[in-house]
């Protein structure tokens, strides 16, 4: 380690630990703060089940992409995973819109105080999610990604670029950026440009206006539901292959979530993504070990001794915690102007 | 027997009664205009015809067919349009947006209703990439009317079409719906400006505590010592 300032391997150190890191987390996160949003705009109520919900489509993806192991039926050098999305979706599509009928559909339909009323009636939905995952795949975390793990790896990336500090691009980690981009790509063209999607749009803004326009509501709330059931699998799969698959850890992502959707302002997508942007740098930032980038950057005589971490990642839900509270302290509406939760 | 008929109608919210057994029609080809005070009942006659609020007795029908047992959905698809009185566009979207919603219903092309919108309201065309909510009070009433004229409606049902506008908006959009009535189309409006609304209707309805109190010719009732008296101030 030479003890002259080297900012190239300081920005290549940060690039490995915390940007890329902190943009897949994020990514991970928008997606899950979108379908939180999706329900609160569409159907009126924060729902608690979010994370669960996540665990639940992860779970039909793993246990689709065992099958298809154990059968053999794979493709070198892609996440068997990937290939089993879009029947998880299925599944987990099927999963929500029983449940919409089962306990969701009877409380929309009384109509007082929809959003405290679905709070409850989510978290009720969080205990049975949770339940029916753990029944089936068990408590312990456990590992799903096969495939190549690297698009390139520290060893090449220095190999090629002749840095001593390297940076890798995990598969996960491409997969995730890029699925992401993709979804809030077409997610953003069908709210704003087709008919089914404006028709979303008009039921959130003016349910009896929408009514009155011949909008057919349990169609609006189906589609809602397959939209939400995508995002949350789609979620839930890349965190999944990204980190580990828990259903602990899935169940305290409702927390980040959260922060993210409110941060934002909720019932803005745009804020939404934003917010869940801030929550993953957040996250990331303040639980990083700085004393290797700063020794690359400070003279000899100032080097840290200490690991100048300013917070222990035990604590890192803290942090979505602290935000949370700060800004609907101070703002309750959060970044993008969204709406201030209230009970009804 | 009128195009649209709401008769001996009665409904309640919840416990509260509102409606005892009154009677508004309104023929294709003629303006029919409700006054009364606040709270008489007006907006709750709108809505039962509507089919948003069940009545507990009395029947509505529309071009002769009993259509109280259908949802609202299937009235507006028979040819009943709305204006409500509050919250009658869509904020979040664009006024060409709030005209598309309005057609929803429609599987041919809506285009060229739009463009009838616009040239009904050439404002509107200028602002069709604005959100609703950005939009003056009187632009407002004028993308709610625009929007339901966008399911090319038999009845225009209309709940205080110029709340909140100047008086010249005010002129500007009666002379909107006499051209609608002129083109054959119901129409049925409540309005606050009581004075100006009989003066344009063809036929009035004096609404008071949900009963029909007066019923005439727009001129009849204002020639009305007792209802110039009680309604229209003097
Ligand atoms: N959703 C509602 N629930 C309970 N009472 C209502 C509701 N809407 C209106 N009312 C009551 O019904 C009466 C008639 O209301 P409305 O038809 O809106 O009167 P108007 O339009 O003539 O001013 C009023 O006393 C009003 O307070
Ligand atoms: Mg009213």
């Amino acid at each position: 380690m030479s003890d002259s300032i080297d900012i190239i391997n300081a920005f290549a150190l940060m690039t490995n630990f915390v940007i890329l890191p902190a943009l897949s987390y994020g990514s991970q996160l928008a997606l899950g703060a979108l379908a939180v949003t999706l329900v609160y705009s569409i159907l009126r109520f924060s729902n608690f089940a979010q994370g669960d919900s996540m665990a639940f489509g992860t779970m039909i993806v793993i246990l689709l992409t065992g099958f298809m192991i154990g059968k053999g039926w794979t493709i070198t050098g892609i996440p068997t995973a990937l290939l089993v999305i879009p029947i998880a979706v299925i599944g987990t599509s099927i999963y929500m819109l029983t449940m919409d009928r089962l306990v969701y559909r009877h409380y929309r339909r009384i109509k007082v105080k929809q959003n405290i009323v679905g709070i409850t009636a989510s978290i009720g939905v969080m205990f049975i999610t949770g339940g029916i995952v753990r029944f089936i795949l068990g408590a312990s975390p456990q590992r799903f990604e096969d495939g190549e793990r690297f698009i390139f790896s520290v060893r090449e990336f220095k190999a090629f670029t002749g840095l001593e500090q390297g940076i890798a691009l995990k598969t996960s980690q491409f997969l995730t950026i890029t699925i992401a981009i993709l979804l809030v790509a077409f997610l953003f063209y069908f709210l704003q440009k087709t008919k089914t999607g404006k028709a979303m749009r008009a039921y959130s803004d003016n349910t009896e206006l929408a009514l009155l326009s011949g909008i057919d509501p349990d169609k609006v709330v189906q589609i809602t539901w397959l939209l939400v059931a995508a995002l949350t699998t789609i979620a839930g799969a890349l965190y999944g292959l990204d980190k580990g698959f828990a259903p602990q850890q899935y169940h305290l992502l409702l927390l980040p979530i959260f922060a993210s959707v409110i941060v934002g302002g909720i019932g803005s997508p745009l804020g939404a993504i934003a917010g869940a942007f801030l929550v993953s740098f957040s996250e990331v930032l303040l639980t990083y070990a700085y004393k290797k980038f700063l020794i690359y950057l400070l003279p000899l005589s100032m080097h840290p001794n200490s690991l100048v971490q300013l917070i222990g990642t035990e604590y890192k839900y803290a942090i979505s915690f602290v935000i949370l509270v700060t800004v609907l302290l101070i703002r309750p509406t959060g970044l993008l102007k969204g709406k201030v939760i209230d009970g009804d | 027997m009128a195009y649209l008929e709401g008769t001996n109608l009665v409904a309640a919210y919840g416990v509260v009664p509102i409606l005892h057994e009154c009677s508004v029609e309104v023929e294709k080809g003629e303006l029919a205009v409700i006054v009364g005070p606040n709270g008489a009942g007006k907006s709750t006659v709108m809505r039962v015809l509507l089919g948003m609020l069940e009545a507990t007795a009395g029947e509505v029908k529309l071009d002769g067919q009993d259509i109280s047992m259908l949802s609202t959905q299937e009235r507006i698809s028979q040819g009943l349009a709305f204006v409500p009185q509050n919250k009658n566009v869509f904020p979040s979207m664009t006024v060409e947006e709030n005209l598309e919603m309005g057609g929803f219903l429609r599987l041919d092309d809506i285009n060229k209703t739009i463009e009838e919108v616009y040239s009904l309201f050439p404002i509107l065309y200028e602002k069709r990439k604005q959100l609703a909510e950005e939009l003056s009070g009187g632009q407002r009433q004028q993308v709610a009317f625009g929007r339901a004229m966008m399911t090319q409606p038999s009845v225009m049902l209309l709940d205080e079409p110029t709340a909140g506008v100047s008086p010249i908006v005010m002129d500007e959009i009666f002379s909107n719906i006499l051209d609608v009535r002129n083109a054959g189309m119901a129409v049925l409006m409540v309005e606050q400006n009581a004075q100006q609304a009989l003066n344009i209707a063809d036929k009035g309805y004096v609404l008071v505590s949900g009963r029909n109190e007066h019923t005439g010719t727009g001129s009849e009732l204002i020639n009305d010592p007792e209802v110039r008296k009680k309604f229209l101030g003097g």
